[in-house]
This record gives C-alpha cells, structure tokens and sequence, in this order.
C-alpha cells in the first residue's frame, strides 16, 4: 500500500502530468498520420529523454507507445489505410463501415473497444505484479540469457514466409553489438582500427536511422500523395454502448493481446489475428467479417490496445524487451541507471506502480482527448507525405545530433537509414536487428556471468525456471517443423500478403 | 483473396523487386566479414569458449551467412519479378537524401541551428517538388517549431552556431543559449 501511493506521488507532479499530456495527445496525432508512427516518434524524442527525470522521460514516450493505436484506428477506418501498422485488421471491417455511411458508429466502436482492451492490459499487469515480484528474482544469469535466446528464436520464427531474412537481420543485430572495445578482455572486435568504431555502434543511432531516417527517405522517394479523411458527424461516446453487447469478444481479445503481448517478438500482429480468428469463428453473422462486422473491429482494436501494458511485464520484470518500442524505452532506462529486471520490482517499486497508474492516466487522457478532437485529427492526416518526409528528416537530426554532437553518428545513421529503406521497399523486418542487438547484448553479458557456475553444460538447465525455458525453446522448435511439414504436405498456395507491408507504415 | 486471414498465412509476406539483389549484397557482405574472424577478434588462451571474445562474432556472423545463404537460394529459386533494376536505382537515389542529411549536420555548428533548419527546411521541400508558397512558408515556420521546441523549450544539446559570434552582444546571447 505505501509502495503503492509512492507511486501515485511519484505521478502528481507537474512535469509528470505534463509529459503524460503531451506523450498521449502526441501519441494520438501521431498514430493518425500515415507515415509517421510511435516508432518514429520514440526514436526522435529518446535522446531528449534522456536530460529529464526516468519517470517523466519514460511516462512520455509510455504516453506514446500507449495512445498511437487509438490514432491509427482514425485513417484504417475513414481512409482504409492504417495509420500504424497494427491497425492493418482495423481497416477490414471499419472501412466498410465507412462506405456504408456508418462512419461515425466504427470510429467510436473502435475508441470504445481499445479503451477496453487498454484497461484490461493495466488490470492484468496490476494483478500480476505480484505474482512477478515473486517470480521476476528467480531469473538468474542462466535464466535471462536462456529467456533472450527464446526471445530471439520467437522474434525470427514470429516472421512466417521471411524466416530466413529475419534471421539474418536478427544475426546482423547480434554482430552489431560486439562491435567495438570488448569490455571484459578489452580487446578491439570489428572496429578495423577507426577509434570511432572502439566505443561501438550506439542502438540509438540505429534505431533512428532505421526508424526515423528511413521512414523520411521512403516518403521522400515515394509519390507524393495527401489522404482526404471526410468529417465524422455524432457523439463518440456512443460507441460504448453497443461495446457492451460484444464484451465477450472485446474481454478475449484483450485476453490474446495480454499474453501474446507478453511473449518477446510476437505482440500486437498475432494478437490481433488470433482474436479476429476467434471472433470470426465464435460469431453469429462469421459473413459479415470484412465487410464491416462490428465484431472484428472490436477484436482488432482490443486486442492491439492491450499489448502495452501486457509488453511492460518482461521489460521491467526481466529487463527483457519483446519488440522494438520496448527496447527502445529500456535505453532510457539504463541511461537513468535504474536497471530493469529482477531487481525493480525490489528497490524501485514505487517506479513500476508510478509507471502503472501513468498507463491508466493516458488511456483516459486519450479517451476524452478522442471524445472533441476527432474532426481536428481528419484535417491534420492531410499532410502531404513529401512534407512529412522533409519534417521527419529534420527531426531525426535531433535525436542523432543530441546524442554526443557526433557528425560520424549523423552518418552511421545515414547508412541505416538506407539500409532501413530498402528493407522497408523490400517489405522485410526492421525489427529483428534491434531485437538482435539489445537481446544479443544481454545473452553475451548473461552467458558470460553464468560461465563461473557451469561445470557441464547440462548445469545451464539444472534449475526449475531454466529448465521450463530450455522446454519452451524445444517446443518452439518443434512447432515449427511440425507447421512446416504441415504446410509442405497441404502445398498451400502462396496469398497476397501486401496487406502485411507492415513496414511502410 | 479471402478478407479472412489464418493464424497460418501470418506474417508471411511475398517477395518485392530487388530482392535478390539484396540477398546477394547480404551474402557478400556476411561472408567478407566473416573472414576478418581472426583478424578482428582475439582468442585468449586458456579461457573458456564461451567466455571469448571471438565467440559471439563468430555465432553472429556464422548465423549471417547461413540465413543470408538460405535467402538467397530462396530468391534465385523463385520467379523472377519485373523492375529489379529500377528498384535497385531508386535505393541509389535515397543517397542523395542521405546526403542533405549529412550536410544539415554538417551545417549547423557553423551556421547556428535555426537558420540552418528554416533554410534546409524550405530547400528540401523545393526540392521534392513543393511550390506553393504557402507549403514553402509552413516548411519555414515548422523549422522555427522544430528549433523552438527542441532548442528553447526542451534545451537539447546542441551546438550554437559559430556565425553567432559576429552578432551584437544582447543579440548574441540570446541565439547562443536559445537558439
């Protein structure tokens, strides 16, 4: 209890308040531009993060991650095009709303149903803390690293049809974070003598040159073009009462974005077609999906808006990020020293329940915030995408240059920018390198200090919690063929799959 | 197209032009770093091989070219799609975007960050094509938001400009600590 109200001190700040303010309504404007997104977003302010205080920096970009769904789900179902990627689903059965002039009742039925699954999200981590607290310090070195090797193999298994790319990526990430001085043996790995290479490539300077930089260059290459979103008309607040006639499906898709959210390298892409699929099966009219069943809407939307919060259990539990915008926020965490993990949950508690309520505030922040501002929103997704470019471009020099005032940075950045171009023409994962170097970083520390306690290897897996890891790993492997040779006997044909061009986005 | 996707078509995604080439250009790439193994990493002797620094290099890239391998052998084994070439230029072309990028760095410690971002601002929207004075105008004044926000308000840290120095005194200041 008294942890419990340090945290919501911890809240009642101005510049907390603030941060959450403009992190959520941010956020929002955010995930309503095609073209920008949170990771865009993220990767532009984490270095100016870095100056404030953990629990304002991290509440801003929480404020994000969090409320950039609620935006998105405004041009997936006025326009057909999903202003983040994980609105892909949303724009199924929204648009067809739309067309049929019910534009209004999809636009509200979606705030409605990712405020549910948002707040489902926070009950479920509140609940399990707990929980977490009792098992998070039963992770030793053995079970974090075998926990990052999971996480790795789920990230590259996680991209069916693009296995073998991602694992490249994902190997590529690994590569990249040896570069440098090594810090146990302090011998020089890939630097090729350049002193600039000895202290290592910055994750922030990659992320930004694949998120931010190759984002502006996408959208400066590409035709120019303005998305014309028309007026909604009628109260927003109305899309809760017919939310209230479909809880079942809005309770278990939210239930499928909690755990699959929990799970590094699946989230809101899974979650969200697990739940479609169940909807869809379990419904009465399973016809009307795709052309416009309030049904699938709802399953999307719930399911996507409760991965946040349910994404913060392995990041702070295990210090552990399951996708890109958590290892992003696990920078600014060790750059305030507060090391997520085991040890959070036991000297820094009061910051795990600030972080709670900070999740509850932006969910209604965003919510009332949607209630007057749809309109304004329609007028603001009419940027023209070149201008778009040209701004995002401007701002990713911030976040590089702030860093360290390092024009080999800027460049460093230039490069992945390119690279994270042509993986986004090409439709392949960016994700998997960032994944690759945080969590390759973390199995190398963790291997190395478990290294002392391991006279066979058959000790890496001799404790319950690495043994149940060791399992799960097996299992995933298994799955996997199992599904291969599956897919191989049925010799299915290949599907349009230019819906999944998650990465344009 | 059936609207209903399976758990099973997740995530998979077909092929764009261009892709073989990049499967090449990884391959190459994975295989040239490879070979530095022993000359970019060390072995120390005596310490387990887990613990040495040549260990994850060589998991890294080993894992590189063999997925890097796979892929290609995906590419070459699948039908060949139109427009490699032209999408292979384009990715050249994004040089020329990287290269703004650069000289806006470049730019700024001398120039003094607001000028330098109003100008690179306006320039770049000339250059993908804008006319209209009004969007040339609303890339100007983003570019004060962009220094406002950024500069003023949030005070990054980023370099004055050196030509601020050639300001009068009161003048000078303010554009050294605000902008």
């Amino acid at each position: 209890m008294e942890n419990l109200l340090s945290g919501l001190e911890m809240l009642a700040r101005w510049d907390v308040m603030l941060a959450l303010l403009v992190g959520s309504v941010g956020g929002v404007i955010i995930g309503a531009i095609p073209g920008v997104g949170p990771a865009v977003a993220i990767a532009i302010l984490l270095p100016a993060t870095f100056s404030l205080d953990p629990i304002v920096g991290l509440t801003m970009l929480l404020g994000i991650y969090g409320s950039s769904m609620y935006g998105g789900a405004i041009p997936a179902v006025l326009i057909n095009t999903p202003g983040t990627a994980v609105n892909a689903l949303t724009s199924y059965d929204g648009y067809p709303m739309t067309q049929r002039g019910e534009a209004h009742r999809a636009v509200s039925l979606a705030y409605s149903a990712s405020f549910w699954g948002g707040l489902f999200g926070i009950g479920c981590l509140i609940i399990l803390s707990p929980v977490l607290a009792i098992v998070a310090p039963m992770f030793g070195s053995r079970e974090i690293f075998l926990a990052a090797l999971l996480g790795i193999l789920l990230v590259i298994l996680a991209h069916r049809g693009q296995i073998f790319a991602a694992g490249l990526l994902a190997m590529f990430g690994i590569f990249l974070q040896t570069v440098g001085l090594d810090a146990v043996t302090y011998s020089q790995r890939y630097t090729f003598g350049y002193s600039f290479l000895s202290s290592g490539i910055n994750l922030i300077v990659v992320v930004l040159g694949l998120f931010a930089l190759s984002q502006a260059f996408f959208l400066l290459t590409a035709p120019d073009s303005s998305p014309d979103a028309k007026p909604v008309k009628g109260k927003m607040s109305a899309g809760f009462k017919e939310l209230l006639k479909h809880k079942r499906v809005a309770t278990v898709a939210s239930g499928f974005g909690v755990i699959l959210g929990m799970i590094p390298g699946t989230g809101e892409f899974t979650a969200q077609f697990m739940s479609y699929t169940y909807a869809q099966k379990t419904s009465k009219t399973p016809e009307e999906f795709g052309k416009g069943s309030p049904e699938g809407l709802i399953a999307s939307e719930a399911a996507n808006n409760a991965v946040p919060a349910a994404a913060m259990i392995p990041l702070l539990a295990l210090g552990i990020p399951g996708e890109a915008l958590t290892a992003m926020m696990l920078s600014v965490f060790y750059v305030h020293n507060v090391i997520p993990g085991p040890q959070l949950f036991q000297n820094n508690i009061d910051l795990v329940y600030g972080l709670y309520f900070a999740l509850i505030a932006l969910n209604v922040i965003v919510m009332v915030f949607l209630l007057f501002s749809t309109n304004l929103l329609t007028k603001i997704i009419r940027v023209p995408t070149r201008f778009l470019g040209v701004m995002i471009l401007l701002l990713s020099f911030v976040g590089v240059y702030s860093l360290r005032n390092s024009l080999t940075d800027c460049m460093i950045s230039a490069g992945f920018g390119v690279l994270g171009l042509i993986l986004k023409r090409l439709n392949l994962p960016i994700v998997p390198i960032i994944l690759g170097m945080v969590l390759g970083g973390i199995m190398e520390v963790k291997l190395r200090s478990a290294l002392p306690r391991l006279k066979t290897p058959f000790d890496m897996i001799d404790r319950p919690i690495s043994f149940i890891l060791f399992l799960l790993i097996l299992l995933v492997l298994a799955l996997h063929i199992r599904t291969l040779v599956k897919e191989w006997r049925a010799h299915q044909p290949e599907e349009d799959h230019d819906m999944h061009d998650s990465q344009m986005r | 197209m059936s609207r209903v996707k399976t758990l099973q078509s997740l995530f998979k995604r077909y092929r764009r032009p261009g892709d073989i080439a990049f499967a090449w250009f990884a391959l190459i790439v994975s295989v040239l770093l490879l070979s530095q193994l022993a000359d970019q990493t060390t072995w120390k002797n005596g310490g387990k091989l887990f613990a040495q620094p040549r260990f994850w290099p060589a998991v890294s890239l080993g894992g590189m070219a063999v997925f890097a391998g796979f892929h290609l052998l995906g590419s070459a084994l699948s039908e060949r799609i139109a427009g490699r070439w032209q999408e292979v230029w384009l990715w050249v072309c994004s040089l020329e975007y990287a290269g703004w990028f650069i000289l806006y760095a470049i730019a700024v410690p001398y120039a003094g960050y607001l000028p330098t971002t109003v100008v690179f601002a306006v320039l770049l929207a000339l250059r993908v094509g804008y006319r209209r004075p009004f969007i040339l105008i609303a890339a100007a004044v983003s570019g004060v938001v962009i220094v406002l926000l950024f500069k003023t308000l949030l005070k990054v840290n980023l370099p004055a400009g050196m030509v601020y120095e050639a300001l009068p005194d009161g003048l000078r200041q303010i554009m050294l600590t605000y902008f």
